[in-house]
Order: structure tokens, then sequence, then C-alpha cells
């Protein structure tokens, strides 16, 4: 489904991601980890299309696309969603509002028919039961005076919504507490099928107890320096990222 | 084209003012040959050059003629779904055979009433386009609104404008407002074709005690005009009164609005958009004077500039020695869109009394990159996205407005300014 193949990006002239390779599958589940700094949430904001980043070489495809040659719009209508670190606060715009508009671009370009309004609403209950979001908070403008627990919640809700083929989560467990852990994480197994694949950005074992991945793979100074199964999730969370580093900077300095 | 001099510029204003009120028009000519036109770096009119461009664009200073409008003109001009009393003007002059009445409100021609008492609130000396207008005005309305009349619907000041053998249009209109009444009023100037013109109108409010008055004005004159208002009110007290001004286009355009608080327990919102591209210019000064305690008032002003365009908002607030427990805030929110546009802000504060609580403030950004990321990350294109956000900007001042037709039409307006559909 994803392919990833040599991918160098930079930002601002210094270089972030120096040649990661990542064969992704329909019906698996990724996670990427690593220490702060190492690159995990530029390859999430890279995939995604955020213009701050160059990519200066390597290439990525998507069910047979380049997906860097796509504008982050279009790679959300191919099927690509990013719930974000830091959801963006909108005054003004309302979540019902701006999904009604995000969705039925999405499938116009599918060339499916636009939801009407009632269509549109009875999909929204569906979906809310499914992440335990409230109708009221969806009325309010988007993110605004959210709790974190309840930004994370709405990322998923939007997920949900979209129906993407690949979700890629950066960090979504950071600063929730159990219970908005295990919602948001239920959210996400009730909406993975074996036609589609997830990428969870994590740097916490903690939410792979929720979404258990097929891979782990550790990312440091730009570089999948390691990959695994669960294991090794465990394995970081035990002794941390220090042998890891010792071990590639040792052999890089050969 | 020949342009005038300086002597003959002036003088040409005041050609073929009419006979009626003589003694208020000298008076007005004469505070208008006392301030002249203003001064190239006059404070009042700092960033906006306006004599010059009034120099350069003018060559008859003629006033215009009335015009022959027909029915089907009026009626298309009419915002969709809208109900309420209609009042028809052309090139300032009152058409009555198009204009509905409704009980309650009775409208005088101006010319019929030399005892309405012009000038006691929207003063000469205070500007010199008040001076201009008071001496050259070619007629007007006297809009009278009854003792307890609750209007619940607005009354619409609709304004045919267009320049044929003359180049200024100076409309004048006096409306008094009985105590315990509520009225909304809706200025709506509408460009009839593209010949330049200049537009210098008065607009003077007599609010009653415990009155509730609205008016909103929404210029989007083509962008040849030079337009240049003056709305004076006197606010009395337990009375309310708020402004709106909607701003999408024109080629220079100054707003004055001036809120005199008179009474107790009186509240003056001042709100205001303006959406602005090309090379349109727009300065709204507004000046509101707590003249007692225990009033309030409020201000947003927000603007979008590209291209070449330029803003300017000048807020004063005078909070006299006397207004204590006067609550005032102000804030004025600017996005500029292109590297060419240009915002001047100035919040002007003068308080004399010291038990007030006062706030202001400005801001002039760009459009969130990160809130349009987030919106594209979605699968909403770019520009629908910019729209939405910028939509979301102006919505703020945009829900201040009650009337449903009104609303409809300005968000469509802005809607295809913004080149999207949501």
């Amino acid at each position: 489904m994803l392919s990833i193949k040599n991918l160098h990006a930079s930002i601002e002239g210094t270089p972030i991601l120096r040649g990661i390779n990542l064969e992704i599958k329909a019906g698996e589940v990724h996670a990427i980890m690593g220490p702060n700094g190492s690159g995990k949430s530029t390859l999430a904001s890279v995939l995604a299309g955020r213009e701050e980043y160059e990519v200066t070489e390597g290439e990525v495809v998507f069910q047979g696309k380049e997906l860097l040659e796509l504008s982050p719009e279009d790679r959300a209508r191919e099927g690509v969603f990013l719930a974000f670190q830091y959801p963006i606060e909108i005054p003004g715009v309302s979540t019902t509002n701006f999904l009604r508009t995000a969705l039925n671009q999405v499938r116009e370009y599918r060339g499916l028919e636009p939801l009407d309004a009632v269509k549109f609403l009875s999909l929204m209950k569906e979906k809310m039961a499914l992440v335990e979001i409230d109708q009221k908070l969806l009325s309010r403008s988007l993110n605004e005076g959210f709790s974190g627990g309840e930004k994370k919640r709405n990322e998923i809700f939007q997920m949900a919504m979209l129906e993407p083929v690949l979700s890629i989560l950066d960090e979504t467990d950071s600063g929730l507490d159990i219970d908005a852990l295990r919602i948001v994480s239920n959210g996400v197994n009730k909406l993975k099928s074996e036609k589609t694949a997830t990428i969870v950005v994590t740097h916490y074992q903690r939410l792979l107890e929720y979404i258990v991945p097929d891979f782990v793979h550790v990312l440091y100074k730009g570089r999948i320096v390691k990959s695994g199964t669960k294991e090794l999730a465990l394995e970081l969370e035990e002794k941390g990222y220090d042998w890891i580093k010792e071990e590639v900077d040792s052999t890089a300095t050969v | 084209m020949s342009t005038l001099t300086q002597q003959e510029f002036v003088l040409g204003f005041f050609e073929a003012a009419p006979a009626t009120y003589s003694n208020l028009r000298q008076l007005g000519k004469e505070s208008f040959y006392a301030q002249g036109l203003p001064a190239l770096k006059a404070e009042e009119y700092k960033f906006t050059p306006i004599a010059k461009k009034l120099e350069m664009s003018l060559t008859d200073l003629s006033p215009t003629k009335s015009i022959q409008i027909n029915a089907e003109r009026v009626k298309s001009a009419l915002f969709a779904g809208f109900k309420g009393t209609v009042l028809v003007f052309s090139n300032g002059a009152y058409l009555p055979e198009h204009s509905t009445s409704t009980e309650g409100i009775s409208v005088r021609l101006l010319s019929e009433n030399e005892s309405t008492p012009l000038g006691s609130i929207a003063k000469a000396d205070k500007d010199p386009f008040v001076a201009l207008n008071q001496a050259t005005f070619s007629d007007g309305l006297h809009i009278s609104l009854e003792k307890n009349k609750e209007l619940d619907s607005p009354i619409l000041l609709l304004q045919f404008h267009q320049a044929q053998g003359g180049q200024v249009i100076s409309p004048r209109i006096w409306i008094e407002a009985g105590d315990f009444s509520k009225a909304t009023f809706i200025d709506y100037p509408i460009s009839l074709d593209d010949a330049p013109y200049f537009v210098n109108k008065v607009v003077e409010i007599k609010g009653g005690i415990n009155a509730n008055l609205t008016y909103h004005s929404l210029q989007q004159e083509h962008n040849q005009v030079i337009a240049v208002s003056n709305l004076v009110t006197d606010i009395q007290k337990d009375s309310q009164f708020t402004s709106t001004q909607i701003t999408l286009s024109g080629d220079m355009v100054r707003n004055n609005l001036t809120l005199n608080l008179l009474g107790s327990n009186s509240v003056g919102n001042m709100y205001g958009i303006y959406l602005l591209n090309g090379k349109t210019h727009v300065d709204n000064h507004t000046n509101v004077d707590h003249t007692i305690p225990h009033a309030e008032s409020n201000e947003l002003y927000k603007g979008i500039l590209t291209d070449q365009s330029r803003g300017v908002f000048n807020g004063k607030i005078f909070v006299r020695q006397i207004a204590q427990k006067t609550n005032a805030f102000q804030q004025n929110n600017n996005i500029l869109l292109s590297e060419d546009a240009i915002i001047n802000t100035k919040p002007q504060l003068e308080i004399w009394a010291d038990d007030v609580k006062c706030s202001h403030g400005c801001t002039v950004g760009q459009l969130d990159e990160e809130a349009q990321f987030y919106l594209q990350a979605r699968g909403i294109d770019k520009t629908t996205a910019k729209g939405l956000l910028l939509y979301a900007f102006a919505g703020e001042v945009l829900d201040k407005i009650e009337v449903d037709s009104l609303r409809n039409h300005i968000v469509a307006q802005i809607q295809e300014r913004l080149g999207s559909k949501f």
C-alpha cells in the first residue's frame, strides 16, 4: 500500500530525515518509536504534505501513486489521514460545518454524490458513538477551548468520518489520561480493517498495549535503525533508547 | 483632462447650491473656508490624502441631477427575501413614487421642513466634509419615528448614484427617533454605472430616551467612487445604538462615525468589516464620546486586505472627567493577504476619569498557515480552506447583523470575493 524509499527531508536547510525505507501492506499496524528529535513527527508531516518540509531525495508510492507529487488535500482525498499531534483551534468554524465541507470534497474526488444534511447527520451520529464524543462539542468552534482529550477524540472522530486507507497517528496518546487513551484506542481499533493500514507514531509503549502493532520501528537521527515486532517496544520501555543510540553511534564512527 | 486651480476647485463646490437653508449653508461655507480641504499631513486625514485624490479625480464639481429610476431597477436592488420599509433616493433626492410607507414613521423632504435642526448633531466645524455638505446638499430626508414605536422590520435607505453632468452627490439625512422606539436602518448606496463620482454624505441621528437603534451600512459602490460619510448620533439615557459598517469596494472611502453618549446607562456599539482588494483605500475613523457616568461602548472592526489595498482604522475613545464607571472596549484585527497591502491602525484613548474600564487592542497578521494546512489535510482545497478561515475571521462581526436578508447578501458577496462556497 505504502512504499517509502530512501526518503530525505529537511526544514530550512537542516536535514531531518536521512534515508527512510519502509514498506506497509494493507491490514498492518506499524509503530514508529524513537527519542525526541529523531524525526518521527517530521515523517508524519512529510507524508501528509506539510509545506515547510522540503523533500530532497527519495520517493513515496501510495497505492500506485507518487504521493509526494500530490497536494495535501489530494493526499487526504486519496485516503491518507494524519491525526495531528497538536490539533489546531479554529475559532468561528464549527466541526460540523468544516467536516461536511471536507467530506463532500473527498466524496466528489472519489466520484460519489455529496451527502445531504440528513444523511450527513446520521453518519455523524454513528461515528460519534465510536469515540464517545458529544454533539454539543461538535457544534462548537473547531477545537476551541477543547481539553487535550477532547481534541484527540475529535481527531479520531474526523478519521472515522473520512474513512481513510492509511491513518497516521502522530503522538495521539500524548497528554491523554488512561480513560481517554482507552476511548481513542477503541475508536482506532474499530476502524481497522484488512483494507486499511495504520502508522502509530509514539514515544511511549503504553499506547501499543491498546493498539497492538505488527511491526515496531525505531527512528534515530532520521533513519530507521531497528525494526522488530511488538516485543521491541517492550524492550525499549524497559531499557530506554540509550543502548540503541550507542549501537548506532558506535557503528557510525567506524 | 484639465485640472482646476485650487481656488476654482474650492469655489466649484459651491456653484448651484439650492436656495433653501440659506443661513445654514452660509455657515457651512464659512466653516469650510476656515478649515479647507484636509492638508496632506493633517492629523485627522494623515493616511488618507483625500484632497489630492479629489483634485486629481474631479473636473466638474456641479451637483448631479436626480435620475430616472424604474420600478424594476428598485425591485432588483432589494436583498433576496427583504421585508421592510423601502426609501428610495436618486443622487440624494428622495423618490416617493418608489418608496413604501409604514405606520409610525413619517418622512418629509428637508427642503419642505426648514425647521429641521440640521448641523446641531453633525457640527460643521468638526470636519470639513460636514461643512461642505452643509453648504451644498441638494435635498434630503427628515425621517421621524413615533414615540413607543417598535418596528419589527428594517428601513432600507436605497440610494442610487450615477454621475452625468456633475460629479458631486451630497446626500443629507436627519433621523429622529422618539422615546422608547426601536428601529433598524440599512444604508445601501448603489452605483448605476461605472462613471466616477464623489459622494459626500451626512447622516444625523437624534435618539430618544430608552431608544434602541441600529444602523447598518453596506458600501459596495464601484471602484471609481470617492465616498466620504459622516454619521453622527446623540444617544440618550437607557438607550442603545449599534452601527455596522461593511465596506467591500470603492476608490477612496472615508467613514467618520461619531457616537455621543449623552445619558447614563446608554450603550454604543460600533462594528465593521472591510474586505479590500485592488487599490481600494478605506479609512474608518470612529469617535465615541463618553460624556456621562455609567455608559458603555463596544467596538470591533475586522479587516481583510489583499492586492495593493489600504486600510486605515482610527478608534478614538474619549472619556470625560465626569464619566466615571465607563466601560469602553475596542478591538481592531487585520489580516493582510499580500505583500503590498497596508493597514494603519491606531487606538486613541483619552481618559480623564479615574474609575473606568477601558481596553483596546489591535492586531495585524497573516492567514494562519497551520490552520490552512489542517483543513487541507482533511481534503479541503486550498482556496476553500482560505475562504473558510477568512469567513470565520469576519464571522464575529457578521453575527451582529440580525437582518437575515442583509446578512445573507453580505455573506454571498464575501464568499464570491473569497472565491469559495462552503
